[in-house]
């Protein structure tokens, strides 16, 4: 195990897969000689080349259709999408081709793809850099939606959505870039698809995604510490494909759900969660399902406006204090 | 407009191509034609719904890229795309069955008239919103480079397309990396349902825009065959030998309107005769009469055709509907569409 920051986490997995396999190229806004614009690409250039990998011009369109067209002729290219809220000018080959294309060939192109993105809030950049879109992503059949919330998920969950042969849209949290965590050695591989439980408790499940899995973990020690409730919190990781078991068990077992979104409140992903949850758990819920979310407004910049429209660790207390005990 | 005709009038380019190459480059055009024709008739027999968009009258630019290029180089179309699919090699029932939406069709039922798909020849999709494929042609061009197989990606689309932000991407990204890439504006004058000239700031919509990439502006007569496959062949070579990109405009006409929806009655009284007139096959089947070829053999190659289609539209009517089964099928990999366990 070695300790490594989650911007070095990218790196480090997307170094494996290119060693492993010559058949992966990576290509992007910035990626090559400057690194990233979040330095989480570091390295990459010197270690494997400009035929490997490219910079780009500021052509998203083009940068997630020459992913596309290398995919379906046999490379395995990861492209950086530098902002996730810049998926908006290349919606098009994300929902229309890229998702659309195996299903309406009837299987005839496979699309090994991995869109890399950085995405979230936490750096005041305003509206069109802060953004949450997992929720968008997740909407459309046919892309696998990947967000992990620690080091070693970056490097095991890249790994294998370089490996996958479906395409993945891979949200990296821009506010976790500087995270240190532990990450194992040599090839690690971790598995799509799969939530963890980081938690156990008694009271109440809390189901969170990427940044807000720290926050829910926070939360869960002081509701603990402070108020005597006990929470399992669990780490989504993975949107699509979704691991309904792991989520539905350990609704159970607890009796209450409580998901603790970045996102927009509509549509956002934890409302899927909780239908699914009303649906196939409903007699083992002890009260209303909790929804915690970023309301419904564009993101303000400003600190003091941004850190009040984000779930806080303070925000998630007070709501599982005033919806649970 | 008119001097874009006048550009046209242009002699065929002097090289002996030979009769061989000649031949199918008329069975191609004929095949082409013959089977979009049936295509037609059988909306009129409401067997294929949806819509549909014919290149009846645009044949010679397919036929012209279908001659030249490598059986593993890759086409990239538009919705208007059967002509392109089928100068790859696709078969008639399979064009046929999917536009009826029938089990033998290319894409089983599951694309329809504006998504066909024939990866086995090279025929990479059809694509139905304007402009995507254009960097999805550069992206399997750059996949060519990097493995050096010295396959060429080959992108049709409409004088419509050059109006949208993909196609810019595009064109300056494969310049910037020298991509073997040959991008095809098919000129027919008309984006959809409006003249192209009103709607774009310079004449010629893609060969005036080529210099902006660093590229050469190329203005070829579309509706000339043996102009097509010359220009195909030297720009695909060009490209595939390491020499980059290309972008051809070539002005054409069609004969139909823009879909089954629209009988085309925008266009002004007199300019469809004036291009039926230059109607690709009957000045090239003309202009191999002149050459000596004979009569007999240009018929053969139509009755044979003809009797293709016919055993391909028998084919696609005996074939049934896809199964309610595979619906869910191939939206991954693994074949399912699971997206939770």
């Amino acid at each position: 195990m070695a300790e490594l920051t989650y911007r070095d986490a990218v790196a480090a997995g997307i170094a494996q897969e290119m060693e492993r396999d010559e058949n992966v190229v990576f290509l992007g806004e910035d990626i090559a000689a400057a690194g990233g614009v979040f330095k989480a690409t570091v390295g990459l250039l010197e270690k494997f080349g400009p035929k490997r990998v490219r910079d780009t011009p500021i052509s998203e369109q083009a940068i997630l259709g020459a992913a596309m067209g290398a995919a379906m002729t046999g490379l395995r290219p990861i492209a950086e999408i530098m902002f996730s809220d810049f998926l908006a000018v290349c919606w098009d080959l994300v929902a229309n081709e890229i998702a659309k294309t195996r299903y309406m060939t009837n299987g005839q192109i496979s699309l090994p793809l991995v869109i890399r993105t950085a995405n979230g809030s936490g750096s005041r950049f305003g509206a069109q850099h802060s953004q949450a879109v997992e929720n968008w992503a997740m909407a459309i059949p046919g892309i696998k939606v990947v967000a992990p919330a620690f080091p070693a998920d970056v490097k095991g969950l890249l790994a294998a959505a370089v490996r996958d042969p479906d395409p993945v849209l891979f949200f990296e949290q821009k506010s976790l870039y500087s995270m240190k965590g532990e990450v194992p050695d040599g090839e690690y591989v971790d598995e799509l698809g799969t939530a963890r439980v980081l938690r156990r408790g008694k009271d109440c499940t809390i189901v969170a995604l990427a940044s807000m899995v720290h926050r829910a973990l926070d939360a869960a020690a002081f509701l603990e510490k402070e108020h005597g409730i006990s929470c399992t919190v669990v780490d989504v990781r993975s949107l699509v494909p979704l691991d309904t078991q792991t989520i539905l068990a350990e609704v159970a077992l607890t009796g209450r759900l409580v998901t603790v979104e970045e996102n927009p409140r509509l549509c956002g992903w934890g409302a899927e969660i909780a239908s699914i949850v009303a649906d196939e758990c409903f007699w083992n819920l002890d009260g209303p399902i909790v929804r915690i979310t970023t309301p419904h407004i564009p993101l303000p910049s400003a600190d003091e406006l941004e850190d009040h429209a984000i779930p806080s660790v303070e925000r998630i207390v007070r709501e599982i204090r005033e919806k649970i005990d | 407009m008119d001097t874009n005709v006048k550009r046209k009038k242009k002699e065929a380019p002097a090289i002996d191509i030979g009769q061989e190459t000649k031949l199918e480059l008329y069975r191609m055009q004929v095949d082409l034609r013959y089977c979009e024709k049936r295509a037609y008739d059988l909306f009129l027999q409401n067997l294929v719904k949806g819509t549909s968009h014919l290149s009846l009258g645009q044949e010679a630019i397919a036929a012209g890229f279908g001659v030249a290029m490598r059986p593993d180089d890759w086409t990239f179309c538009t919705y208007r795309g059967h002509a392109h699919t089928l100068a790859r090699g696709a078969s008639m029932s399979g064009v046929l069955g999917e536009l009826m939406g029938r089990q033998c069709g290319l894409l089983g039922g599951k694309g329809g008239s504006m998504h066909l798909t024939d990866v086995a020849k090279g025929a990479m999709g059809s694509y139905a919103i304007i402009g995507a494929h254009l960097p999805v042609a550069a992206g399997a061009a750059w996949s060519a480079q990097y493995r050096g197989t010295e396959q060429v990606a080959v992108c049709f689309f409409g004088d419509g397309t050059t109006n949208i932000g993909a196609f810019h991407e595009a064109l300056n990204f494969s310049a910037v990396w020298k991509l073997p890439v040959i991008f095809v504006c098919e000129n027919n004058l008309y984006m959809e349902y409006t003249p192209i000239h009103t709607v774009t700031a310079v004449k010629h919509p893609a060969a005036d825009r080529a210099s902006a990439y660093g590229l050469e502006s190329i203005v070829v007569d579309g509706n000339d065959a043996d102009a097509m496959y010359l220009t195909a062949m030297k720009y695909i070579e060009r490209a595939r030998k390491g020499g980059g990109p290309a972008l051809i405009e070539a002005m054409t006409y069609r004969h139909s309107g823009h879909s089954r929806a629209d009988p085309g009655k925008y266009r002004p009284e007199g300019e469809l005769d004036k291009w039926l007139e230059r109607d690709p096959l009957k000045m090239y089947r003309e202009r191999l009469l002149k050459q000596g070829i004979a009569g007999a053999t240009l018929d053969d190659i139509e009755a044979e055709s003809m009797r293709q289609v016919d055993a391909a539209t028998a084919t696609a009517k005996a074939s049934p509907p896809p199964s309610i089964d595979d619906i869910e099928k191939n939206v991954w990999a693994d074949g399912g569409s699971a997206w939770r366990n």
